[in-house]
Parts: C-alpha cells; sequence; structure tokens
C-alpha cells in the first residue's frame, strides 16, 4: 500500500496522476479462510481491518452482495455522537467516538471526521427532563455533554429558530461537542484499502445463499452464488439481511427489517454549523462539506426490505425541518433515498457470539449504526479473533431477550439514533 | 404510500388510515406466567422477518377501528390478499393479487 500524503500528491502531479494505485485488489475467492465476515459495509470492513491489525488473523475474506460499502454505509446521514443513556451504550459508543478521534491518521484516509457537535432540543418540559437526565448520565460516565438555554443554542446554530411564536418552540438544548459527522463512504474505502493491504480478500458480487453446517452443529462455511467458500469462524455483519443470513443456519433472530429514508437539499454556502437533532418534532439535519443540507425521516412502520418508503414519511420531516428553520422554506430537495435498518426490541444492537459454534453476529444497529462504525468493528473482530466476547460488547448478547437482561435505549436514546 | 384493502370495509384507502400491527398468527398463551423463558422470548421477541411474503396484522385507526390480517411481499410491498382477524392462515396464495381485490 503507497502511503498518501502531501509529496504522493506533488509526486504524482509531475507524472499525470499515472501512478495510483488500485485502493483495494479483487481476488478470486480462494477455497477456505480462516474468517469469513459477511458483508462488505462499515462494520464488517472494520471488523476486517482489525482483525488482521490487533489480533494478526490476515486469511480473512469480506463477501458483499453488492458493491463495498453500498448499503446503509452509503446511506445514512453520517451523524457520529455518543450521548445514550445506559452504561452499556455509553460504553460502546463512546469507544467508538474515540476511534474516530485519529482514524483518518490511522487508516492513512480522509475519513473527514468533524467534531462540529451534536445540539438535542428540548420543545417541553418533557424534552427538558428527559434531556436533563442524559446529560447527567452522561457525565458520570465521562462523556461530554451540556445544557443550552434557547439563547445559547442559537448562537451555537444561528438559523435556528428560538422564536416563542413557534409551534413547537425550543425550550433549551443539551449538546455533545465532540459530536459531529464524518465521510461515510470514506469510512468504508478507508477500512477496505486497510485491510486488503494486509491480505484481507474483498469479494464484491458474491452474494451469500446458504451457511454450511457440520453434523456437531459447528459452522463450516458459506455457500454463495460464486460457488461454496470453507470457514471455520463466520461473522454476520448483513445488516437489514442480517436475519435472513441467519434464518440459513438455522437461527431466528429477535429483528424487524425496516426501510428509513433520508434526503439532501441543493447545494448551499454553509449556514448549518452543526448537527442538529429534535426527538419531539422528529427532524435532523446538518450540512455536508459539499454544501447539502443533510436530512434524515423516519422508519416506514411495516417490515420491506425494499430500500425505498413512503412519500408521507419524508413530508412529514420537512414540516419539521420548516418549522424548526424557517429560512429553508424554499429549498429544493435534490435526492432521497431508503436503506433497510435492522431493528431489535430493546433498540440496541447484538454483538455476540450465537448458538452456533464458529458463528458471530453483529446487527440490529437499526436506525443509527453508522456512528458505532470503528468501535462495533474493533469489540467484534475481538469477539470472533478469541471467540469470546470483549467486556465491552459483552452486555450486548443474543441471550438478553430470554434474561430479561435488556439495554432498553428504546425509550432513551434519541429518536433519531 | 400503501394502498390497504380493509375486509371490513371493503375498500381500498390509504396507509395514512392503518396502523401496522407486527406479524400476525402468533398466538398468545393462555397462561401467560406459566411461560418457559425460552417459550416467552419466541412469543414476544422472536420474528420471522421474512424476505418475500409476510403475514401480518393491520388496524384501520381511522376508518371501521378493527384489526385484520394481511399478506404483503416484503420486497415489492405489493399486497396480495387481506382477511378477517380470526380467519385462518391462508394456505394458498392467489397468483393474482388484484383478482382477489376486485372480488
Amino acid at each position: 500500500m503507497k502511503k498518501y500524503s502531501v509529496f504522493a500528491i506533488a509526486r504524482e502531479a509531475m507524472r499525470g496522476h499515472k501512478g495510483w494505485e488500485e485502493q483495494w485488489s479483487s481476488p478470486e475467492p480462494k477455497k477456505e479462510y480462516d474468517v469469513i465476515i459477511v458483508g462488505a459495509g462499515g462494520h464488517g470492513l472494520a471488523t476486517a481491518y482489525y482483525l488482521a491489525t490487533e489480533h494478526g488473523i490476515t486469511n480473512v475474506a469480506v463477501l458483499e452482495k453488492g458493491w463495498l460499502g453500498g448499503g446503509n454505509t452509503g446511506r445514512n446521514t453520517t451523524i457520529i455522537r455518543s450521548n445514550y443513556l445506559y452504561d452499556e451504550s455509553a460504553g460502546i459508543y463512546d469507544h467508538a467516538l474515540k476511534l474516530w478521534d485519529g482514524l483518518s491518521q490511522e487508516l492513512n484516509y480522509n475519513v473527514m471526521y468533524s467534531a462540529r457537535g451534536v445540539m438535542m432540543l428540548a420543545h417541553n418540559v418533557h424534552d427538558i427532563q428527559v434531556l436533563k437526565r442524559h446529560v447527567h448520565a452522561n457525565r458520570l460516565n465521562g462523556i461530554d455533554n451540556e445544557w443550552l438555554s434557547p439563547e445559547q443554542a442559537k448562537e451555537f446554530c444561528p438559523p435556528l429558530n428560538i422564536s416563542k411564536e413557534a409551534r413547537y418552540p425550543v425550550v433549551g438544548a443539551a449538546l455533545q461537542r465532540r459530536g459531529g459527522t464524518a465521510r461515510h463512504d470514506a469510512v468504508a474505502w478507508g477500512y477496505a484499502r486497510g485491510a486488503s493491504a494486509r491480505g484481507v480478500h474483498i469479494i464484491q458480487n458474491c452474494e451469500v445463499t446458504g451457511v454450511k453446517r457440520a453434523a456437531n452443529g459447528a459452522v463450516m462455511g458459506v455457500e454463495t452464488s460464486r460457488g461454496f467458500i470453507g470457514a471455520k469462524k463466520v461473522g454476520v455483519v448483513a445488516a437489514g439481511h442480517s436475519s435472513v443470513i441467519m434464518n440459513m443456519a438455522g437461527v431466528r433472530m429477535p429483528l424487524e427489517s425496516y426501510p428509513l429514508q433520508a434526503l439532501v437539499s441543493e447545494p448551499v454556502k454553509p449556514v448549518v454549523p452543526c448537527v442538529i437533532m429534535s426527538n419531539t418534532v422528529h427532524a435532523y439535519i446538518s450540512q455536508s462539506d459539499k454544501g447539502e443540507l443533510v436530512i434524515g425521516a423516519g422508519t416506514d412502520q411495516y417490515v420491506s426490505y425494499s430500500q425505498t418508503g413512503g412519500l408521507h414519511i419524508l413530508q412529514h420531516t420537512l414540516d419539521a425541518i420548516c418549522e424548526m428553520f424557517p429560512i429553508f422554506t424554499r429549498m429544493k430537495m435534490l435526492r432521497s433515498w431508503g436503506g433497510i435498518v435492522d431493528v431489535t426490541p430493546d433498540r440496541s444492537p447484538i454483538l455476540a457470539k450465537t448458538p452456533v459454534p464458529g458463528l458471530y453476529v453483529n446487527c440490529g444497529w437499526g436506525t443509527g449504526g453508522f456512528k458505532a462504525t470503528p468501535g462495533s468493528g474493533n469489540v467484534f473482530a475481538h469477539t470472533i479473533a478469541r471467540d469470546d466476547p470483549h467486556p465491552i460488547n459483552a452486555p450486548f448478547t443474543i441471550e438478553r431477550f430470554r434474561t430479561g437482561r435488556l439495554i432498553d435505549e428504546a425509550a432513551a436514546a434519541a429518536v433519531a439514533h | 404510500m400503501l394502498l390497504i384493502r380493509c375486509p371490513y370495509c371493503e375498500e381500498e384507502r390509504p396507509e395514512l388510515e392503518f396502523r401496522n400491527a407486527g406479524e400476525a398468527h402468533i398466538a398468545r398463551s393462555a397462561n401467560m406466567a406459566g411461560e418457559s423463558d425460552d417459550d416467552f422470548e419466541k412469543f414476544f421477541f422472536i420474528r420471522s422477518n421474512p424476505k418475500g411474503i409476510i403475514y401480518e396484522r393491520w388496524r384501520h385507526m381511522h376508518g371501521c377501528a378493527r384489526f385484520f390480517n394481511a399478506v404483503r411481499d416484503t420486497v415489492t410491498d405489493k399486497f396480495v390478499m387481506t382477511y378477517k382477524a380470526g380467519e385462518p392462515k391462508p394456505s394458498k396464495l392467489p397468483k393474482n393479487s388484484n383478482e382477489v381485490v376486485a372480488k
């Protein structure tokens, strides 16, 4: 792997940019690997990267039915934060946030992590109580979060409407300054490049169609659209399709898959300096470095794999955006799309061993997995390499739905994860 | 937005009038306190989440307010048929959903 640097740019500028190499190779699949990761999104590629860098396991294949980073990694609104209520969630999301800081240097790839602050708005007494509870819980866990008055919120984000005449007036806000955004595609590409350079095979257009198990139940490998590939360890990181893959291994999951939509506006000059979220009116918005307003909508109410969603869902979100930011009422929206999110009953992820020996699963990130990408891959690699969870992901088992030891962020997390 | 046929109102109405109520044909135990942890998990948390044909409950919230069941393809979001609550899970599905709706 050639290192990217200012000197590399100067050198290539002299030679007409003919010396850039492919960022990752696309080898033919081998007959057998030590570990197979199903799904080449951010979480899967990060898992492969940390298997190689932290555990010395490089005989790894990452199988992807479509193209790398083409699922929810390329469809989210790129928000990063760790201000979750419960200790377990704080542990894993802040582990990720610490890895975001410095990830560009680690990967030698600019993931454009920008700690521009995530501000969550309160519109009524109940919101104030919930958000202040978060602020205090976060501080006890060593996570930065602070309370702002409406005037301070306006100062931090000038286009915000804090008029008392608004239908849902802003009465306060919680601000996590370390929160922000990153370039979603670059995260997948950076991890792919790093993993590929260490010998990991990234195999695109290779759909897993079955999971083969030995007589004793252990995993032997996967059937794919490009033939059988053997491995004694298989990690399923297939987002909305995780339950489909797990069914192939005979494991039924506590998951349901829903379409989640997002949209972007025409590009404009910098106007939104941070990420704004509001649970009550259900809207979240930031501005990309290209200038587009990036707006997240809600999920549809029914199970679907259609990667689209109802127009009324988008309309509802835009109503809320126009209420909070009257200056955007005449903005034109350029594109909208949907991704399929796998949601657990307690809205917390599952990163764990499974009842099947050699089969591991990293799923259930629901509507908020992007922010966790580095931390999720990091502890999942540990789980696969050691056949034992990392202390950070130890609470995120499948068994918690039997024992009742839930991590119930469902009511506690911001609606827009 | 989906167009959904309520089998009680016998009319196709926009999705906004309805609430999805999750997977259908999950029987609730008559003796919930006696359920084992395993059985309770299956009843309460485990879902089939199929990619393809799903049997699901809907409620015509802003119409007759009654629950009914539907068969839908989760890839195309097209309804195959809807039927009244309490009717058995259809063993055979009609080939053309439109014929069923028009009936």
